[in-house]
């Protein structure tokens, strides 16, 4: 690797100073400063899919289907939408006042933050490291973005078109790993955005807390899909694959983790799977060109140690093969695996999907709760009733119902975590308001003042007060007319 | 464990504070007519407690064997599995909490009254206008909206995932800790456990220790009118916060100062535990030379002394103004000032006194100061048993000074001169944002400029401290003065998860987003997420130039 610039505490405060330094100045306030950034990243997005495909290849063999559908469409809906809404987003809400504080009218007026970081991760470098940076401009901040050292042909392809295209004085990338990471969590910031795992989420917030700065924290844990007997099987398995294999294989928050169902259904499901599986990736999947390879050889090992688990390994319905040379591991179906096992007990984040069976499925509640709360929760049924308790009663950071992970690319939702599975969410508006301040506003006029809230304090000040809260006006008259 | 020890530092105001011992007599609420018919008999048992205390420190050491972390846990796993039973998740359950609160505030109200009195010498009138009344508004907000809050939001869905619904479902977060301060001990703990209970939450409570008459009101009260297994209130000091914060909550609301914020937000990290910090700041307000000047005055006196003496979060903190306007307005708020609280003012029983000897020895310590003591235009007379400090009003003190540095939690107003109104600005900005900035001015061009340069938590154009009770507005911070925001349906929200609910249906599935891929797979899906109908319906039969 050639020798880069270090960065480090040094460098990392000089950058802040100049980022605030633009942002004090006014830099990135403006309408159009924000929505001429946004269209250079729309550009980039128009212009540079080739590159960005190949970046995405490089890193994680990802299909230029998955790429240039999931990343860039997504990320181009985004920017659109935000340039679409802005005026709209910018715009003070009205806010209704009482009689308390007559003669006034309020607003909500947003305004930026200052100085955000966006610390993003490696699965989907370029959706995960822009959509937070599309929210920040946005709302009108100076942002640094530090994408995941993971993925480093996305890493530095980013940090080229960033300094390429968009405003030095008020949007940089840093590039790194920990060191790096470690010089900008010491820095003040105005907001930290982080996408990754919970262990990594605590960190980041110990270190917000030392400059009380809000942090939004998108984790993920282990996502839960509960599929009912009453379903259509088809398209039920079809949307099980293509949203965990078909889904960066099985390399996605939002993925599913493990699958619940009831003993009878099971050999159903699992024998629906094998089927749609060989038609979607062929009798030998391990060179299929429709799956991302595993990120790399550490993960590939820790998915390894799932999967060679005792008690774990002779649990395989399906699949199974390793190659660790070309980091690949073929779509794998475990039934009943132990509920102590690491491979229950950790977010898988891989081509591993055990199944659970229970003897009904009303159980599935249970075995959800009794776990963290996972980013996202599936149920497939036609059972409206069932449909009901499950958005009502299942606590995740988002539930869909006979589909997987398609929440994500509705703007109207927001998308974020509960508990373990994080804090704060974004996605089209949800994103301008997570980098926004709202400011409340009350405008009085200096008529109409009254002696009633001064001092001297007497005990028709206080009848009269007690009225006016109440917005009594019978009273109120009472009182001035000294009848009360 | 350093941590710990900093945080015992840092929340510790009880390390050499001996609390000044109230003659009983000088209380109105303890001899009024009637031989103790002011309020209730039910007010007895903390009346006595609280002339029996010679310190707060003795008061804290008592109960330390009392609660510790296995008692915290312990606590936290009992509200955990009936918050598990999803009794606290019906609209039923909520209702009725809230109208217990309601119910609780107009029987208790002289009890409230009392304790805030034995806390702060609070006049009733504040009493009532900033504690009892906002906080029996917010409680009749919540209840009147509570089914509406609730109710899911149904939003759009677009041609990406048709034929489809969506909907936002507001979920409850689990067992949430109140943390509550000493200054407005009523509202702030009461307003914050509101938004818990209405959002389905069960909740502990942790009033201040330094405002004892409330805490134990609060205690007693909460006992006597909520649901005891959901709803908890815990007295004490540092050793119970500690052991409070080392267990794992989903949601900490902590309303106090940012040095204790940081401590709280460090702790609550450890289990990924969203926080709400109310903090406060040093409030700016800016006045302009063209405003009615008495009016102006009377507000700036009523949002400063009328505030709990200048004990308030938003209360102001200095005044800004022009050098050739300053002494004008140095005129007004001293006429004003003998108006309301006359010409003795420390003899007034419409001010509240400082909370304990030892804010009262910080804030006469800043007043000492060299370069400050000189600059006293106005007040400055102290009574250390009393623990009065007449509304103090001093002109062009050293920015360097502590008074101009901290916030000051007090009766004293720096008032700061400028060349121009506009340079005002610039002063505001120097300083980590406030919880509040106020602007006096009848130019509304200056007014937009204000509200658009200026960052704070909020603000009141021509008044002061009004912005709170709207409750269509989100009161918090921003930066040094907090995270977060709550009062009406915001408190609902602030204790709400936004689940993201999408319903599909199984018909219309086609091979489209599914492997193997094909380019013509690709266009097809592209031209759907940009929700290009035409575009889409192209690249299906084949006729786009890409495909």
């Amino acid at each position: 690797m050639a020798a880069k610039k270090m960065f480090g505490a040094a460098e990392a405060s000089i950058l802040v100073t100049d980022l605030r330094r633009s942002f004090d100045d006014g830099v990135t306030r403006g309408y159009e400063w924000r929505v001429t950034q946004l269209k250079k990243l729309l550009i980039i997005c128009d212009n540079h899919e080739p590159e960005i495909v190949v970046a995405l290849r490089d890193d994680l063999g990802k299909p230029e289907l998955e790429s240039s559908v999931y990343e860039i469409s997504l990320l181009r809906n985004s920017i659109k939408l935000a340039l679409k809404q802005l005026k709209n987003w910018m715009a003070p809400e009205e806010a209704k006042t009482s009689l308390t504080t007559f003669p006034a009218s309020a607003e909500i007026v947003s305004e930026p933050l200052g100085v955000v970081l966006v610390i993003s991760a490696w699965n989907y470098p370029f959706l995960l490291s822009i959509d937070p940076v599309i929210g920040a401009i946005s709302a009108g901040n100076a942002v640094v973005l530090k994408p995941s050292e993971l993925a480093p042909a996305s890493s530095a392809l980013l940090a080229k078109l960033i300094e390429q295209y968009l405003d030095p004085s008020a949007v940089r990338v840093v590039e790194g790993a920990v060191t790096e990471t470690t010089a900008l969590l010491e820095q003040k910031w105005d907001k930290i955005f982080y996408t990754g795992s919970s262990k990594i989420g605590r960190v980041i917030m110990a270190a917000a807390a030392k400059h009380l700065t809000p942090v939004v924290l998108e984790l993920g844990g282990k996502s839960p899909v509960v599929v009912d007997s009453d379903t259509d099987l088809k398209v039920t398995v079809r949307r099980i694959i293509v949203g965990k294999w078909g889904c960066n294989n099985g390399q996605a928050c939002v993925s599913p983790d493990y699958i619940l169902t009831t003993k009878e259904y099971a050999p159903k499901v699992i024998e629906a799977m094998k089927k749609e599986l060989e038609t979607f990736y062929g009798k030998n999947p391990m060179d299929s060109k429709d799956m991302s390879r595993i990120v790399n050889s550490t993960h590939f090992d820790r998915l390894s140690k799932l999967l060679d688990e005792k008690e774990v390994s002779d649990k395989i319905v399906y699949g199974g093969e390793k190659d660790r040379e070309n980091l690949k591991i073929a779509p794998t179906i475990l039934l009943d695996v132990p509920l102590d096992s690491l491979i229950m007990s950790e977010e898988i984040f891989g081509p591993l999907l055990p199944i659970l069976t229970l003897n009904n499925l009303e159980e599935s509640f249970d075995v959800i709760r009794s776990r963290p709360k996972p980013l996202a929760a599936y149920l497939f049924t036609h059972n409206k009733k069932l449909k009901e308790r499950f958005a009502a009663t299942v606590s995740a950071g988002g539930i869909v119902v006979n589909d997987i992970a398609v929440h994500l690319a509705l703007h109207t939702l927001p998308f974020g975590g509960v508990g373990e599975s994080g804090m704060g969410a974004y996605h089209g508006k949800f994103s301008f308001d997570a980098f926004s301040h709202k400011k409340a506003v009350l405008y009085r006029s200096l008529f109409g003042d009254s002696a009633v809230r001064y001092p001297p304090y007497s005990r028709g000040k206080l009848r009269l007060l007690k009225a006016l809260v109440d917005s009594n006006i019978f009273d109120i008259f009472k009182v001035l007319l000294g009848l009360a | 464990m350093t941590k710990l020890l900093e945080m015992n530092h840092a929340l510790c105001f009880a390390k050499g504070f001996s609390r000044t011992r109230l003659n009983v007599a000088t209380s109105p609420f303890l001899i009024s007519p009637g031989g103790g018919g002011y309020c209730s008999n039910t007010c007895i048992p903390y009346r006595l407690k609280f002339t029996c205390y010679a310190t707060l420190s003795a008061v804290v050491k008592e109960q330390t064997s009392a609660f510790d972390g296995k008692e915290a846990a312990l606590l936290v796993d009992e509200l955990r599995s009936n918050f598990n039973t999803g009794r606290t998740k019906s609209y039923e359950w909520r209702i009725s909490q809230l109208q217990s609160i309601a119910r609780m505030i107009d029987e208790k109200e002289k009890c409230i009254t009392e304790a805030l009195y034995q806390d702060l010498s609070k006049p009733e009138l504040e009493a009532f206008l900033a504690e009892i009344s906002n906080t029996k508004s917010s409680c009749m907000l919540a209840i009147k909206e509570l089914k509406n809050w609730m109710a899911p939001e149904t939003v759009k869905t677009s041609v990406t995932t048709f034929p489809s619904s969506a909907e936002i479902v507001s979920e409850p977060l689990g067992v949430v800790l109140v943390i509550s301060a000493w200054n407005f001990p009523f509202l702030l703990s009461v307003e914050p456990v509101i938004g818990a209970i209405a959002a389905g939450n069960a909740v502990v409570l942790k009033p201040s220790e330094i405002a004892p008459a409330a805490s134990s009101l609060l205690a007693k009260l909460f006992s006597e009118y909520l649901d005891n297994t959901t709803i908890r209130v815990i007295e004490g000091g540092v050793p119970e916060t500690t052991a409070l914060l080392d267990q794992k909550w989903e949601k900490i609301f902590f309303t106090g100062g940012a040095r204790v914020a940081r401590i709280i937000m460090a702790a609550a990290a450890k289990n990924l535990t969203p926080v709400v910090l109310e903090l406060g700041g040093k409030c700016p307000a800016l006045v302009d030379s063209d405003v009615n000047l008495q009016v102006a005055a009377r507000r700036i006196i009523a949002g400063k002394w009328a505030c709990n003496s200048g004990q308030a979060c938003i209360g102001v903190d200095y005044v800004i103004t022009t050098k050739d306007f300053a002494s004008k307005l140095i005129d007004a708020l001293k006429t004003e000032l003998e108006t309301f609280f006359g010409q003795n003012a420390l003899e007034s029983k419409d001010l509240s006194r400082i909370v304990n000897s030892f804010h009262f020895k910080r804030l006469e310590s800043m007043l000492k100061e060299n370069g400050v003591a000189n600059k006293i235009v106005h007040g400055g007379q102290t009574t250390e048993d009393k623990l009065k400090i007449s509304p103090t009003i001093l002109l062009d003190v050293p920015e360097a000074s502590s008074m101009m540095q901290e916030e000051i939690f007090g009766p004293l107003l720096p008032v700061i001169t400028v060349q121009k109104i506009e340079d005002g600005f610039q002063v505001i900005r120097s300083k980590p944002k406030p919880l509040a900035a106020y602007l006096f001015t009848n130019s509304t061009e200056l007014q937009k400029q204000f509200v658009q340069n200026v960052s704070a938590g909020g603000m009141t154009i021509n008044d002061t401290v009004l912005h709170v009770t709207v409750k269509d507005l989100p009161f918090g911070g921003v930066g040094e003065s907090g995270i977060g925001a709550y009062h009406g349906k915001f408190s609902y929200e602030t204790f709400s998860h936004k689940k993201g609910v999408l319903y599909r249906s199984f018909s219309g599935d086609a091979d489209l987003r599914y492997p193997p891929y094909t380019p013509k797979k690709k266009m097809v899906l592209k031209a759907l997420i940009s929700s290009n109908i035409f575009a889409a319906i192209l690249a299906f039969f084949g006729l786009s130039k890409e495909s």
